[in-house]
């Protein structure tokens, strides 16, 4: 059958840069989608996106769909066909509704039973008559944020300008608000004109005569390779950050790579307040020499050609310069101000309207460390250096400095309490306090700045399950979740000696002596234990631990997650030994029937009736004793499944549910014993072994 | 460009995309668009297309005329087109080349920018607009504005004067601006810079601006009962700026801060509702009169 291409451009006036590819990929999907659903065959797909347009090509799109043969199942024979062969009004309804006559019916036996057949035919539709169902899939695509415009009840992700829809040379006709599409497109802003596309294949050539160049991933290499240019001709770095780079991408239709200076008395400030006025402020790159220090420089991307570069150039440095004479006044400023002086301001701002201040949360971060710090047996240096870190630590928030940058919480406090003479374990804790940042950063490396990011943490999460803001599908607006995962990340790294528990309750105790609590405790502190299960959850998942150990690791208390990981690592480890499913086998039974055990007592060897129990009993006693010095969590596994002998053995000799009331519940104390040392390790009976 | 012959230039521009020019509304307001001629124009089916020069009053940015970039009171020229033109930015790059801004000669970008103004609960979706890397313009299309939704929607187009003209004069600090030939922007506006900062950080009697937000406040109330919206409309803006120069002066602790902007959106919301009625129940008349052409465009 023959072949056309297919294109689609939707153009709009100028897209948030951070949805442009996501749309892009998606308005293929939905095409992909709908052909495959249409049964019309189809080649490469190619996508195409610009700050102004989302656009895919499909090649060699059928001309028609596929026909269907297929057969159709009608009802019995006996209810389509009296005895004298005539058909019934049944068969009748079947075969109008399958658009075909009685003339065509057979017979087949399903089951034994003869049913009524009829083989269908439908041919395939042509593929242009169908094509106007585009509209559907372009008024159906949805946006992180839409809007509406003019006198138009569509929302989009921004106006819609024109459309463009071909099916080889022929425009599909349909209209989206009053945009009918056609096959002419707008060129680049400035350099570009609006022109024709008269077939598909001529989209990309078409468009880059207008200065727009369609294919993200050509604009990027553009991109990359002035800057490579640039690194070369004037010996320099220029790292290039892929988020930046992503964006500054989806801003242009036609970079031009080009660069600025500013006056050398600016690298005076701190690296991450130049940075940020650079890459944040200005989506510029930075520029560093060799040796990775920066320079008085910035490389950005100019959405055009590349003549008046120096105007450009000059304009931009202008902007930089003005921003960056700001960062110096407000540095100045910020110093003639004593930490203090400046935490006095905390007290004026609110955290959160139910919570408090920030003066009142530190406060209670403040008690919640020295918690930590004494559970954790600090040294007194050590403790010292926390404590001021946790009374000091948010000072930087009230600093214009960091009023402007927010993003420089925590370093801004770094580099001032430097400044104002603070020990520099304490200035590094209160940047490090912030840490783990996001997802793939580290957790702080000092005790101090670790301690105080947990609690600060905690504190943070603990108050908002207190209020009854608790997370829930894509709803975190106080990223919880993230700040949990950062607490159980520095509490599997740390090691500490204490359960994710314990520190739960001290904050909720915390925050209900200060009147936060809003709802009932119990219930609080369970979906707290819940919510941490999750991230606990999310930690062994990323270790790869197969679904059904996290499980049974899980189905208890969290207790020392350090400990939980490695038990999670050590079944991970053991689940393809040879041995393990007998092993787990015998462990499951004494579980599985320890549940029955009603009123767990003192277990007494006088009532054992034969060798297996006293046997057991024995080697347990040994195993429970070994298990409470071993040293690490492969031994205790080890220990608990060198009961399977005698546990083995005891099944075969002994009937745990005796007649006798008095044996029985002897023998089941003896299981519950065992079942709950089995337990703290992992629910043992819930591992699945094929 | 002096900036007078860059209004001039802006206003000749807008008046001929059919704007009508007004001038700025005579209450003391934080932005052009809490003048009427934007806030309640915006409200409602009737077409409405108007450009004005507004000064805008920000007590806390005020710095006694001694930051080269920050202004107790600066200047926006606003211009709002209900409904949006299908051209509109076509419209608005063609002001900046009657200002001399060559486009090919720059880098002009629309890099995207929510604006959100709670305590008037509006929301709107669109850009900053970049001349070389300077955010020169806010290009907005109103989607809520006193709580209602926009039907049709209106785009507001924001010019920062100053900023502007920073740029095309090429100068550092905004005091060495040249308003008229011969006249600076210190000329006319050093000492009312000097001395509102002086009287909003040190001078201002707190008890009487409480006093007035309170008066102010309960006679926008009253007046909204009688159905007088535009009067009514003053005192809420007058409660804003009153506002505005008791949160300068840290006069307002963080609890309160919630409440006070909680109650200058009430009477914000209760002002965007009294008016849509009060238009209601005239028959919309612009909407009448305007009828055909509306239909045509849409």
């Amino acid at each position: 059958m023959s072949k056309r291409d297919l294109l689609l451009e939707i153009g709009l006036e100028e897209m948030p840069a951070r949805y442009v590819t996501s749309s892009m990929v998606q308005l293929a999907e939905k095409i992909e989608k709908w052909l495959t659903d249409k049964s019309i065959d189809f080649g490469a797909v190619q996508l195409f996106s610009t700050p102004r347009r989302l656009a895919v090509r499909i090649k060699d799109t059928a001309e028609a769909q596929n026909d269907i043969n297929e057969e159709a199942k009608g009802p019995a024979r006996k209810i389509a066909q009296d005895e004298n062969g005539n058909w019934s009004k049944a068969a009748l309804g079947f075969t109008r509704g399958q658009g075909v006559s009685v003339d065509d019916i057979y017979f087949k036996e399903v089951g034994g039973i003869e049913y009524v057949y009829v083989d269908k035919f439908i041919k395939g539709q042509p593929t242009i008559s169908l094509l106007p169902e585009l509209k559907d899939i372009i008024t159906g695509m949805s946006f992180p944020k839409n809007m509406r415009w003019a006198n138009q009840d569509l929302r989009y992700i921004r106006p819609i300008k024109w459309i463009i829809a071909l099916f080889g040379d022929d425009v599909i006709p349909f209209g989206i608000t009053h945009v009918s599409s056609g096959n002419e497109t707008r060129g680049h802003r400035f350099l570009g004109r609006d022109a024709v596309i008269k077939t598909p294949e001529q989209y990309e050539s078409v468009l880059l005569e207008q200065f727009v160049v369609a294919d993200p991933e050509k604009r990027r290499n553009m991109i990359l390779s002035g800057i490579e240019k640039l690194e070369k001709d004037q010996d320099w770095a220029i790292p290039v950050d892929e988020d930046l780079l992503e964006e500054v991408n989806n801003l242009v239709e036609y970079p031009t790579v080009l660069f600025g200076r500013f006056e050398e008395e600016f690298l005076q400030l701190p690296q991450e307040v130049l940075i940020t006025s650079m890459k944040e402020h200005q989506r510029y790159f930075p520029v560093k020499d060799r040796d990775g220090n920066l320079l008085p420089f910035f490389v950005t991307v100019r959405n055009g050609d590349d003549r008046y570069l120096e105007k450009v150039s000059k304009g931009n440095e202008k902007v930089l310069r003005a921003r960056l004479s700001d960062a110096s006044f407000f540095y100045k400023e910020d110093q003639k101000r004593d930490i203090g002086t400046t935490l006095k301001k905390l007290d004026n701002i609110v955290y959160h309207e139910e919570i408090g201040t920030l003066a009142e949360k530190t406060i209670r971060v403040q008690k919640l460390t020295g918690e930590l710090s004494s559970a954790l047996r600090l040294n007194e240096n050590e403790a010292k250096i926390t404590a001021r870190a946790a009374k000091i630590a948010k000072f930087d928030l009230v600093t214009h400095m960091v009023y402007e940058f927010p993003e420089l919480q925590g370093y801004m406090g770094e580099k001032y309490a430097l400044l104002m003479g603070e020990p520099k374990e304490v200035a590094a804790a209160i940047n490090e306090h912030y840490m783990p940042r996001h997802a793939d950063d580290s957790i702080p490396p000092s005790d101090p700045g670790a301690i105080l990011s947990v609690a600060e943490k905690m504190d943070t999460i603990v108050a908002f399950f207190a209020i009854g803001v608790i997370p829930t599908g894509s709803q975190d607006p106080y990223a919880l979740r993230r700040q949990a995962s950062g607490i159980v990340q520095i509490l599997a790294e740390k090691k500490w000696d204490i359960t994710l528990e314990e520190i739960i309750a001290a904050s909720l105790e915390e925050i209900e002596a200060r009147g936060i609590l809003k709802r009932d405790r119990t219930e609080t502190l369970a979906d707290l234990v819940q919510f941490f299960k999750a991230r606990v959850k999310h930690l062994l998942n990323e270790m790869g631990i197969r679904y059904d150990l996290i499980d049974s690791i899980l189905e208890n208390q969290i207790g020392n997650v350090a400990s939980l990981a490695e038990r999670a690592a050590v079944l991970d480890a053991k689940k393809q030994m040879a041995g393990f499913k007998e092993s787990l086998e015998a462990l499951s039974r004494v579980m599985n029937i320890a549940v029955k055990c009603e009123n767990k007592a003192d277990v007494s060897p006088s009532l054992f009736e034969n060798e297996s129990e006293a046997a057991l009993y024995d080697k347990y006693q040994s195993v429970l004793t070994d298990y409470r010095t071993a040293s690490n969590e492969t031994d205790k596994f080890e220990l608990l499944v060198s009961m399977k002998t005698e546990i083995e053995n005891y099944f075969e000799h002994t009937m745990v549910m005796a007649e006798d009331q008095k044996l029985r519940s002897n023998r089941l104390s003896l299981m519950k014993e065992i079942s709950e040392l089995i337990n703290g390790f992992a629910a043992m009976n819930k591992i699945l072994v094929s | 460009m002096n900036i007078q012959n860059m209004i001039l230039t802006l206003q000749k521009h807008w008046s001929d995309h059919g704007c009508i020019l007004m001038n700025a509304y005579d209450t003391e307001k934080g932005a052009g668009t809490m003048s009427p001629y934007t806030f309640l124009r915006a409200i409602g089916p009737e077409p409405w297309n108007v450009a004005y020069v507004e000064p805008s009053r920000r007590p806390a940015d005020g710095r006694y005329g001694e930051n080269p970039n920050r202004l107790y009171q600066h200047h926006q020229f606003q211009v709002i087109m209900k409904p949006s033109p299908d051209n509109i930015q076509e419209i608005y790059l063609d002001s900046l080349r009657a200002l001399g801004i060559e486009p090919l000669e720059h880098d002009i970008r629309f890099v995207e920018d929510n604006w959100e103004n709670p305590s008037l609960g509006c929301a709107g979706l669109g850009w900053e607009v970049w001349l070389d890397g300077m955010e020169i313009t806010q290009f907005t299309y109103f989607q809520q504005v006193g709580g209602l939704d926009c039907k049709p929607v209106s785009v507001e187009i924001t010019y920062g004067i100053e900023r502007l003209a920073s740029y095309i004069q090429e100068k550092e600090n905004v005091f060495d601006l040249e308003w008229t030939e011969g006249f600076t922007v210190r000329d006319i506006f050093l000492q009312p810079e000097y001395e509102h900062s002086k009287y909003t950080f040190e001078t201002s009697d707190l008890d009487m601006l409480f006093q007035l937000f309170n008066m102010y406040e309960k006679e926008a109330h009253r007046q909204m009962e009688e159905g007088l919206v535009h009067p009514a409309y003053d005192y809420v803006l007058k409660c804003s700026h009153t506002f505005n120069l008791l949160d300068a002066k840290g006069a307002i602790s963080v609890t309160e801060r919630t409440g006070y902007i909680a109650r200058c959106r009430n009477l914000a919301r209760k002002v965007a509702k009294t008016f849509y009625e009060e238009r209601e129940k005239m028959g919309f008349p612009i909407l009448k009169q305007k009828g055909e052409a509306i239909n045509e465009q849409a």
